[in-house]
């Protein structure tokens, strides 16, 4: 019984250390020869392998910043800031930092607003349906509501609302990898910055028909009325194509186009107080009130010193 | 190889072709065919006749529209399309029918057949044939074979394989005459080459009647097969291979294995163009389905609002859930009835719930029946898991461009899965990445040059 | 009216469904299960309902708690594994080993590689093959049958073990087969599982699943073809040692297992070239574990070795390209 014992434990032995032997010759003989810096960007890396960067995962991310003579062109949406100082760290680089990104929904088509106009049946992805039609709503611009972008999404910041049929933006799950924005054929989805404290303006709507027809098919539409372009003091607003588009370098969060905006297609997201709508009417109205009159006083002067 | 065999239901098979009023205005689409869209070249405000040239070739791969109506153009502008989508379409209001001088508009039969092969083959362009199968593709382009590649047999298609479908059979039967003398023109003006009217088995009225047809006109060289019922005995790729035992390769044209197949109407649009000066201004159309009450095959304008024809016969049925243009396999539902016939509209479909409702998909038994079911010989079961992940590289192994989108497989499939509709996009990223590698390859050749 | 329905192309559906495809393979069961009733009597209706609910009933219970989806026992597959498992086993065996059977078939071999259409292994085989090593006693003990009105049960093997019995013990074949004529063995009421008996009721049903176009017969005559010709060269090598091919295709399960378990869609090779290959493999390892193995019967494990090759065989045989060489 014994000897069964001892001959068991002395067999298994060496041949663990046979084959311990063996793999240490094979990994010797057959190593790669790297560069050890890439090992060290890699385990800075967060390992989400999710292509945001534009490469085939965090280690050909790795393989390619170590290549490279700077880090212009090597930033991951991921890690942020804080990964990119770890890497231009390790390889001495300089890197700027980067206003974080956070993926915007550019549709407010809800079930309410925008009213199913026939019953798809096909299969349920935005992709088979864009390619098939223009969609379930009058609306040939907006969300087809089959989540594709909530499939794409790797980090399970994306759901669908089943109350609106649109997706859902989870702000803290989200990286900024852009898979979404590459998955909606319908180019909704759109990387904006986050905003001091997550305050951001958008507008809710692509829709590029003209505003009659826009309103006829979705009530939150953005008309193209031009309202708050004219109302910006701050020249964040294009309209272009019947629809509205905010120039996020350029707005300074005041949220007066979204008190005139006609249809509420503009939203601001995350401010602390709610927009008492009247209130900032009121003070644009003063504004323009006073402007007029020093415009017309400036004139009156202009006048007098000509009959002078 | 391969097919399924869905009952062919041709209900409206008695009701012969009859002319259906012009609609007081007509939209006429300048993308109604395989290649470039044709370019208006009337203005707002002008005066048209019936065949008079509306909108010219845009490219090499093109064709000619001519107006259907005869009245005053209103506007030149987009138009929302079968599926929705925006396209250029000129709008006439319809005054008279007052055809262009020189269009022979009698019911003569002219059996002579002219000499020149050019000119024969420039009249079918002039005359804006395409191919009324469904693919519409520039006829004449078709019919002048690429250097190198010679034809050895006509194939006219008489199949109609898809359900519901009568418009080919009718047309076989009450203008069989028109249809063999343009079948005798294919044939001269592609060499004088053995001429194949392929007819399902299904048909046997119009088996007998153009094969009298054939013997009563004499010509030489064109004879009747009867087909094996099958869908889709008529897919182009499918007729060879039945008729001349010869397989279409992948990515080739048919004209590779020497075969030209031109479906019935396109045919009998021969013969109007060629022998009557008379370009393609309608077509029949089948309106057909259980739930619809007055089947008919219609002779219609081109550019009538589909909500005219459906009106004329009635409305759309309480019980009607689904509007087909096509057939129930391969055609197209109607999201927008307002939306225009256009030269490769063949039928209008009335479908109920029971008849079409999808039932949701489960797992996969892997039974094997798609792939039984794929006339191409491909294996939908792996196709669609490769499309759904986005394995483009192993979707162009397994062939996935060569599906002609059939729909065999989703109609076989036992635990429902929609196989075509995920296969249909893996088989555009594959035809993507060829263009793309092939566009690559293009450049660097240039750039070598340098 | 209400809205319009728009879908991509085609708009319209064959009349097959999963559920209808089961019901059939049922329907091709229910000769075979009547016939074993009437042999073996109401211990066999008790081992087959058994089997049947807790297949059911574990599926059911699985998907709803554990995966958390809606129930898939609509289908039929559930109820087929339930017969087949219960066609596998002696008519003896007591219920809770049929339920173990149940669980280790619904429970390990089907849904822990997620359900229907995702198992590699065939699930009656694996639990069947589960019982027979763990509960070799029961398994083993292979009553005559008393039929449904019948006096006492004798025990005593089955015509393979009693082969491979006699075999050990010296004697010849020709000695053991002659206590056996094929008729019996065709409408058999010798010892055996309820899978082995009545070989004609079993083959019914596999003409019906054929006119149905359920199955393919290619692999069942693959299977059959594969056996009579490796036990035909065998058996004239030596008569003494070797039965002859006959009595190879009457007896264990391979009626059985060629028409039910090997066609089973799930775990046998999409292409007619891989199916045959299946068959072939299937033939003969249940020809070498019978010549050469330590188990009399080797239907079960010669499908269950060739069902871990099935993916390679789909990959190596695909059926041909329209076009391409």
């Amino acid at each position: 019984m014994t000897s069964t014992i001892i001959w068991t434990i002395a067999v298994v032995t060496v041949l663990g250390l046979v084959l311990a032997l063996v793999l240490y010759l094979v990994a010797q003989k057959f190593k790669v020869e790297e560069d050890p810096r890439i090992d060290e960007v890699e385990k800075a890396m967060p390992g989400a392998n999710c292509g945001g960067c534009g490469f085939a995962g965090c280690r050909a991310f790795a393989e390619a910043a170590v290549k490279a003579p700077n880090l212009d062109n090597n930033f991951c949406p991921v890690g942020g800031n804080d990964t990119m100082a770890k890497v231009a760290a390790i390889l001495g680089y300089e890197v700027k930092a980067k206003a974080p990104e956070v993926a915007v929904i550019r549709c407010n088509g809800t079930c309410e607003a925008r009213p199913r106009v026939n019953d798809y049946d096909g299969y349920a992805s935005c992709q088979v349906k864009a390619t098939l039609y223009t969609g379930d709503t009058g609306c040939p611009f907006g969300c087809l509501g089959c989540g594709d972008c909530v499939n794409a999404c790797q980090f399970g910041a994306l759901s669908m609302d089943p109350a609106t049929g649109l997706p859902v933006v989870d702000q803290e799950k989200c990286t900024a990898c852009g898979a979404c924005v590459k998955a909606c054929p319908k180019l909704l989805i759109e990387l904006r910055p986050k905003g001091p404290r997550g305050m951001r303006m958008f507008v809710s709507c692509v829709n590029k028909d003209k505003g009659p027809v826009a309103k006829k098919a979705c009530a939150n539409a953005c008309i193209g009325c031009g309202i708050c372009a004219k109302t910006c003091t701050h020249d964040a607003i294009v309209v272009e194509n019947n629809v509205a588009y905010i120039d996020p370098a350029k707005c300074k969060l005041c949220r007066e186009c979204e008190a005139m905006c006609p249809t509420n297609a503009i939203h601001g997201v995350n401010f602390p107080k709610p927009l008492d709508k009247d209130a900032v009417k009121t003070r644009i109205k003063e504004r323009q009130q006073k402007a007029a009159e020093a415009a017309a006083a400036a004139k009156a002067v202009k006048e007098e010193k000509k009959d002078e | 190889m391969g097919g399924v065999h869905p009952h062919d239901n041709k209900i409206s098979r008695e009701c012969p072709i009859q002319p259906l009023p012009i609609a007081p205005t007509v939209y006429i689409s300048v993308a109604q065919h395989i290649g470039a869209p044709s370019v208006p070249c009337v203005a707002v405000g002008d005066k048209v006749k019936v065949g008079q040239v509306i909108a010219e070739p845009g490219g090499f791969v093109s064709a000619f529209i001519h107006s259907s109506v005869s009245g005053t153009v209103k506007s030149i502008g987009p138009r929302p399309d079968l599926a929705g989508r925006p396209s250029t379409h000129i709008e006439i209001a319809v005054e008279g029918d007052e055809w262009l001088e020189g269009i022979d508009t009698t019911d003569t039969l002219i059996t002579t057949l002219p000499e020149d092969n050019k000119a024969t083959i420039e009249k079918i362009r002039l005359g804006g044939v395409v191919g009324l199968g469904g693919a519409t593709f520039p006829t004449h382009v078709k019919l002048s074979p690429p250097p190198g590649s010679k034809c050895e047999r006509v194939i006219i298609n008489g199949c109609e394989c898809e359900p519901y479908l009568t418009s080919d059979f009718r047309t076989l039967l009450e203008k069989g005459e028109q249809v063999v003398v343009g079948a005798a023109i294919l044939r001269k003006v592609m060499g004088d080459v053995p001429c194949t009217i392929a007819i399902e088995e299904n048909k046997p009225e119009a088996i007998a009647h153009i094969k009298e047809v054939i013997a009563k006109l004499g010509y030489q060289g064109i004879e009747v097969m009867s087909m094996k019922m099958r869908y889709p005995q008529g897919g182009e790729k499918q007729l060879i291979d039945a008729v001349m035992h010869r397989q279409v390769g992948s990515g080739a044209l048919p004209i590779s294995v020497g075969a030209v197949v031109q479906n019935v109407a396109t045919a009998l649009a021969v013969y109007d163009a060629v022998q009557k000066n008379k370009p393609i201004v309608d077509n029949s159309v089948t309106v057909t389905g259980e739930c619809f009450p007055k089947q008919a095959n219609l002779l219609v304008r081109v550019g009538t609002p589909l909500s005219y024809i459906i009106d004329y016969l009635g409305g759309v049925p309480a019980d009607a859930a689904k509007i087909i243009s096509g057939g129930p396999m391969m055609g197209r539902a109607v999201s927008n009835l307002d939306a225009a016939t256009v030269k490769g509209t063949g039928a209008l479909l009335f479908l109920t719930e029971a008849q079409t409702r999808r039932a949701p998909e489960s797992n996969c038994i892997r039974c094997g029946k798609c792939a039984e079911a794929c006339p191409m010989g491909l294996e939908p079961f792996l196709l669609v898991r490769l499309a759904r992940n986005k394995d483009v590289e192993a979707l162009e192994a397994n062939a996935a461009q060569d599906c002609i989108e059939c729909g065999c497989c989703l109609y076989s499939c036992p635990a429902h899965i929609q196989l075509l509709d995920s296969i249909r996009l893996g088989k555009g990223s594959v035809l993507g990445a060829i263009r793309a590698r092939a566009a690559a390859a293009k450049a660097a050749a240039e750039a070598a040059k340098k | 009216m209400s809205k319009l329905l728009v879908s991509p192309s085609p708009h319209i559906h064959s009349k097959d469904s999963t559920k209808s495809l089961m019901r059939d393979v049922v329907i091709a069961l229910i000769p075979a299960v009547i016939c074993s009733v009437v042999f073996y009597g109401w211990q066999e209706l008790l081992v087959l309902c058994v089997s049947v609910a807790s297949c059911v009933l574990l599926e059911w219970a699985i998907t709803k708690y554990l995966l958390k989806q809606p129930s898939t026992i609509a289908d039929y597959s559930a109820v087929i594994t339930g017969i087949l498992l219960a066609l596998n086993v002696p008519y003896t065996t007591p219920w809770w080993v049929i339920f173990i059977g149940a669980v280790v078939a619904i429970g390990v071999a089907k849904m822990t590689f997620g359900g229907i259409g995702q198992n590699i292994w065939n699930p009656a085989l694996v639990g069947r093959v589960f019982l027979l090593v763990s509960f070799p006693t029961y398994m083993t003990t292979w009553n005559h049958p008393q039929g449904l009105f019948g006096a006492d049960a004798i025990s005593g093997p089955t015509p393979l073990g009693a082969i491979q019995e006699g075999l050990m013990q010296g004697s010849t074949i020709q000695e053991l087969t002659s206590a056996y004529d094929y008729k019996s063995l065709l409408f058999a009421n010798l010892g055996g599982s309820a899978g082995e008996v009545c070989a004609l009721a079993l083959l019914a049903g596999f003409v019906y699943l054929c006119c149905r176009r359920v199955i393919k017969p290619w692999i069942t005559l693959s299977i059959f073809a594969t056996v009579a010709l490796t036990s035909l060269i065998f058996w004239s090598i030596d008569p003494s040692r070797f039965t002859d091919p006959l009595f190879n295709l009457l007896t264990g399960g391979l009626i059985l297992g060629a028409c039910f378990m090997a066609t089973d869609y799930v775990t046998s090779p999409m292409s007619l070239w891989g199916g045959v290959v299946f068959g072939v493999g299937i033939g003969f390892l249940t020809m070498m574990i019978r010549y050469f193995g330590s188990y009399p019967e080797g239907v079960s494990f010669a499908i269950l070795i060739m069902n871990s090759v099935v993916p390679l065989l789909n990959m190596w045989f695909k059926q041909k390209k329209f076009g391409r060489k």
